[in-house]
């Protein structure tokens, strides 16, 4: 099948999802008890100031109409007014992005060092001690979800031996020069060392948490075809040839072992910025999902539904790459 | 040479991995048993408040009170028997959210796999469509739709995981659709449906058993989480979720609020995980 076809094909499958994500986050959310714009008035507020502020929003037309205005609007990037803070819900969601991005691709790059080190390990020393003292951490890392690593993460680093934040995205006291809400990058751009420590240790155990289920992951596959390569003719002519055991495998047989891997881990690190949510809440972390979860506990309604289109946008996106990448990579798949 | 120690390869993960199955099965007995006989076992009424008695250390270090074995929260509310009482709410959601969630999405997955055409279509677009929401969000929201209680958490379990199972069986009902003995039974005079229900739900189940287990330990995690973020029942009720919501806020004046809450939960989930793999190894016939 020839390259456009499969990327337009899975464009529109990708466009059907997002529109299903929009209706079913839409009317859910309609069913939810208790009024929202009672909510944000004063207690002395009269049935009359409850009707103006409902029609400011929309909320007293048929729901049919409401998502018609809605979808109309979020085509055309407006996502409406959020009801508790008031401003737009593109900004807000916009503003709190670039945390959650930066926690996401910090976990994953942590979960590909962990995973690559346990790999590679393993498969240096195959067969011993230490590859099954590996087997077994990694067991454990992959039947533990990241919200109770978390847990475990602040006993230990943040009670037991105090070295790391457990809560919050920076220190409040200190004076923010960024002009953007990528702080973890500013920071290194505009060369400040102080600020740029402080962000790592306020994410280091959110991220560290989000990462250990997916090293194990990373670890397991990598190992697996690691040591299916070792036994390859090519890795037995370096072999004779008198390279050492550790050079063979970082030189010779990673290089062959690593695609099967790359495809999982895209995939598997959609799941991880769904982990974010909770993650966030667990460190006070002011990211996507902590805004989501107060949205939520706030019958915020505009703004729960610019969050979950954008996560799902983004899952989506993540996949969409994905796939697409591994067409290109995968000649097979590509002549096939 | 017969009494030669087995030392391949083969016996060792075997044994190791018969280890692991009676250690798992071991300790969620005996979390049945003490869900089960409660309020016999537990020392104390776990919504017995006393302010005199908050933040009690557990039993040996210095400042506890006897018969608090494992301490007090903020309010004085004993933390042991809060424990048991909890365990009684996360196995009853792991049996019921698993259960249902386990026919619910078998079921989508077996008409998908075996039936193919527009059902399959439909329910595979239905799949793409939940895998684009972020999980832990989806069951928040859920929760704020439906209220909380016991039944709105074993709905919203429901709804979010059937696609784990729809997924794997799907594939596995594709696979053994394609095999001869589907075509025999057909040939047979077997109809679609008993040939569905008759020959490839008996050779997909192993599977199932395994993604059953493994449903339970997150059915807990999920109770955990939502009870975290204070939307699994009332907040009186002992939950070990909302116990670590409170231990986390006090983690520094009273470590054991979190600690043993934590390792309840911990070991409970590790359980439920290893079962899984335990008896996936089992039905491996590779491996066996």
């Amino acid at each position: 099948m020839p390259f456009l076809r499969i990327l337009l094909l899975r464009l529109l499958t990708t466009a059907i999802t997002l529109a299903g994500v929009a209706v079913i986050v839409f009317f859910v959310i309609r069913v939810v008890p208790g009024n929202p714009i009672a909510m944000m008035l004063p207690p002395g507020a009269t049935e009359a100031d409850i009707a103006r502020l409902s029609a400011l929003y929309g909320l007293d037309k048929p729901l049919v109409a409401q998502f018609g205005i809605w979808i109309a609007g979020v085509v055309q990037g407006d996502f409406g007014t959020s009801i508790t803070t008031r401003q737009p819900v593109l900004d807000l969601v916009l503003g709190r992005l670039p945390a959650t991005l930066e926690l996401s691709i910090m976990a994953l790059v942590m979960a590909c060092l962990l995973g690559g080190a346990a790999a590679l390990t393993g498969t240096r020393y195959r067969g011993g001690r230490t590859e099954g003292a590996i087997d077994v951490a990694n067991g454990m890392a992959l039947s533990v979800p990241d919200f109770l690593w978390g847990l475990v993460l602040i006993l230990l680093f943040g009670v037991l031996v105090p070295v790391f934040h457990i809560s919050g995205r920076v220190t409040p006291s200190l004076d923010l020069p960024f002009a953007t809400n990528f702080y973890l990058f500013e920071s290194l751009i505009r060369l400040r060392f102080d600020l740029w420590a402080d962000i790592v240790a306020h994410m280091f155990m959110p991220a560290l948490a989000l990462a250990i289920p997916l090293a194990a992951i990373i670890g397991q596959l990598l190992k697996q075809s690691l040591k299916e390569t070792m036994n390859l003719d090519y890795v037995t002519l370096a072999r004779t040839k008198g390279y050492g055991e550790t050079r063979v495998i970082l030189r010779e047989a990673l290089r062959n072992a690593a695609l099967p891997t790359l495809t999982l881990v895209g995939v598997q690190f959609t799941f991880l910025i769904g982990g974010t949510v909770i993650i966030e809440r667990l460190f006070s972390y002011e990211g996507l999902g902590n805004m989501a979860i107060d949205a939520v506990i706030n019958r915020d309604l505009p703004l729960i539904q610019g969050i979950v289109i954008l996560f799902a946008v983004i899952f989506t996106g993540v996949n969409l790459i994905v796939d697409l990448l591994y067409t290109v990579l995968n000649p097979r798949l590509r002549h096939g | 040479m017969a009494e030669a120690k087995p030392i391949d390869g083969r016996s060792l993960v075997r044994r190791r991995a018969g280890l692991r199955l009676w250690l798992s099965a071991g300790w969620l007995t005996l979390l049945c048993a003490v869900a089960l006989f409660a309020p016999w076992i537990a020392p104390k009424d776990p919504l017995a408040q006393d302010l005199f008695l908050g933040r009690l250390p557990p039993f040996w270090v210095q400042g506890s009170e006897s018969g608090y074995w494992l301490g007090t929260d903020s309010l004085g509310r004993d933390v042991l028997s809060r424990i048991i009482y909890g365990a009684r709410l996360a196995l009853i959601v792991a049996l019921v959210a698993g259960s249902v969630t386990c026919v619910i999405g078998a079921m989508f997955g077996l008409l998908a796999g075996f039936l193919r055409g527009w059902v399959d279509m439909v329910i595979s677009r239905l799949i793409d469509i939940w895998m684009a929401f972020p999980p832990v969000l989806f069951s928040i929201l859920l929760i704020a739709v439906l209220g909380p209680g016991l039944w709105s958490i074993i709905i919203a379990i429901v709804v979010i995981d059937w696609t784990r199972f729809a997924r794997v069986v799907r594939a596995e009902a594709m696979a053994q659709g394609a095999m001869d003995y589907v075509a025999s039974a057909r040939v047979a005079g077997r109809g679609r449906l008993g040939t569905m229900l008759r020959e490839i739900l008996p050779n997909v189940l192993p599977t199932i058993v395994v993604l059953l287990t493994l449903e339970m330990g997150i059915a807990v995690i999920v109770e955990a989480i939502l009870s975290f973020v204070n939307l699994s029942i009332s907040t009186d009720d002992p939950t070990w979720g909302g116990m670590i919501a409170e231990g986390r806020t006090s983690v520094h004046q009273a470590w054991w609020v979190l600690v043993f809450p934590l390792v309840t939960l911990f070991l409970t989930v590790l359980s439920f995980s290893q079962l899984g793999e335990g008896l996936k190894d089992r039905f491996d016939p590779v491996l066996r």
